[in-house]
């Protein structure tokens, strides 16, 4: 059995860590409230330009000379998948949930002969994907020491996308990230974006009304997926934001009391083996001043 | 049929009005236009404006930087790249908006670009 000393010891590290787990964990909730404000109040608006867009591509459809960047390039033999991630670990499943999804369809793709690219947005993401596919990586984008990600973040990444797409280095677009749903629930997800994804479902009834564009349909097409494009990437960064800080806050959470229920079995042995020295220096005492 | 307009605003920070209103004006790229309820169906670009938006007398009104406008029958939504409060707690930002357009102005190299931030810049100077 190890000694008193080295069980105190052990309780004082334990309870050192437990201090640093508690401080993250309110840490994260501190974070939390603004990054979910910031991911819930983005969602009308890429909700909005997907519909709008919706509308707009169902016009279109079909006709010649449609953008590339929604009817795609023609063939499908090169994907790039954007992988955004967290910048820090210590948030539980959060980072390899979503690199495992990215993984998943980055090696179903290869086995259909595909090329892959994967362009990481966040630290973590790329180190994890870079063990399997570190020729298939394109950057990774880091925001290291940025209090937040904001529209600019997103315009960056979405011109590098863009300018890519241009010199025809991929065919299809698909953006990985995690959705907040709660602070216990996040859910990773694959979006595809270029050729741009849309719900059929979604088309308006004008009820007959034919629609007005001013200027010319392609020209709005020409204005809007851009947009759309920064829009659905600055929307997976705040997703992801808000996620991050609910997946660590809830890591945390379980970390402080697991580290609490530590220091109670080993503040329990400790007790214990006290008893049992004393217990022990009583016996050697007594039966000492038996012998006498 | 209701004869009120439904409009929504957002941009891509929060959702910064939606309400029933009577009339909307709408800086298109091709021109302003006012929007009532039960308006066609249109979509339109826009150009660095102000929106007015009217209501039972009083008149509100907002900075977009940009963006698109989309009538349904449902209503209409407008799609603000940057959006302000001309005369409300947007002072501020609306300075800084100012600032930036400034610079953007001075620093462009592109002749394109240079013309639309100087665009901005007389809208918001015509403003304040």
């Amino acid at each position: 059995m190890a000694s008193l000393k080295e069980l105190r010891n052990r309780i004082s590290s334990v309870k050192a860590t437990q201090k640093i787990t508690r401080a993250m964990q309110m840490v994260a909730a501190s974070k939390l409230r603004r990054a979910q404000d910031a991911a819930i109040s983005a969602r009308p608006y890429a909700e909005r330009m997907s519909l709008v867009l919706a509308n707009l591509a169902a016009g279109v459809a079909g006709q010649d000379g449609a953008p590339a960047l929604l009817s795609g390039t023609g063939k499908e033999d090169t994907h790039l998948l954007i992988v955004a991630t967290a910048e820090r670990g210590l948030c539980g499943g959060f980072n390899a949930s979503i690199a495992k999804l990215a993984k998943e369809r980055a090696l179903a793709l290869k086995a259909e002969g595909k090329t892959v690219k994967i362009l990481c947005v966040g630290r973590k993401g790329g180190d994890l994907l870079k063990r399997d596919f570190e020729a298939d990586m394109l950057e990774t984008v880091t925001y290291q020491g940025l209090k937040s990600v904001g529209f600019e973040q997103a315009q960056e990444v979405a011109t590098q996308v863009l300018a890519l797409f241009e010199t025809e280095a991929f065919d299809v677009c698909t953006l990985y990230y995690s959705e907040f749903v709660n602070v216990i629930t996040q859910i990773p997800k694959e979006l595809q974006i270029i050729p741009a994804h849309l719900d059929e479902d979604s088309t308006l009834d004008l009820g007959g009304a034919a629609y007005d564009y001013e200027p010319e349909e392609t020209e709005i097409l020409d204005a809007l997926l851009p947009r759309n494009i920064s829009i659905q990437i600055l929307r997976a960064l705040l997703e992801n934001a808000a996620s991050e800080q609910g997946a660590r806050m809830s890591a945390m959470d379980n970390a402080t009391r697991n580290a609490g229920e530590m220091i109670d079995s080993l503040t329990i042995t400790y007790n214990r083996s006290r008893q049992a020295q004393i217990t022990k220096e009583l016996i050697e005492i007594i039966s000492g001043a038996e012998a006498l | 049929m209701s004869d009120r307009l439904t409009f929504d605003m957002v941009s891509p920070e929060k959702h910064l009005f939606s309400a029933e209103v009577d009339v909307v004006t709408v800086p298109g790229s091709e021109g302003d236009f006012g929007v009532l309820a039960n308006h066609s169906p249109m979509m339109s670009v826009l150009r660095p404006g102000i929106v007015l938006v009217e209501d039972g007398g009083t008149t509100t009104r907002y900075f977009v930087q940009g963006g698109f406008a989309d009538v349904t029958p449902d209503g209409l939504t407008i799609l603000a790249e940057q959006a302000l409060a001309v005369d409300g707690d947007d002072k501020d930002a609306l300075q800084d908006a100012v600032t930036q357009a400034r610079s953007r102005v001075e620093a462009e190299t592109d002749e394109q670009k240079k013309a639309e931030a100087e665009t901005v810049l007389r809208v918001l100077e015509e403003i304040l």
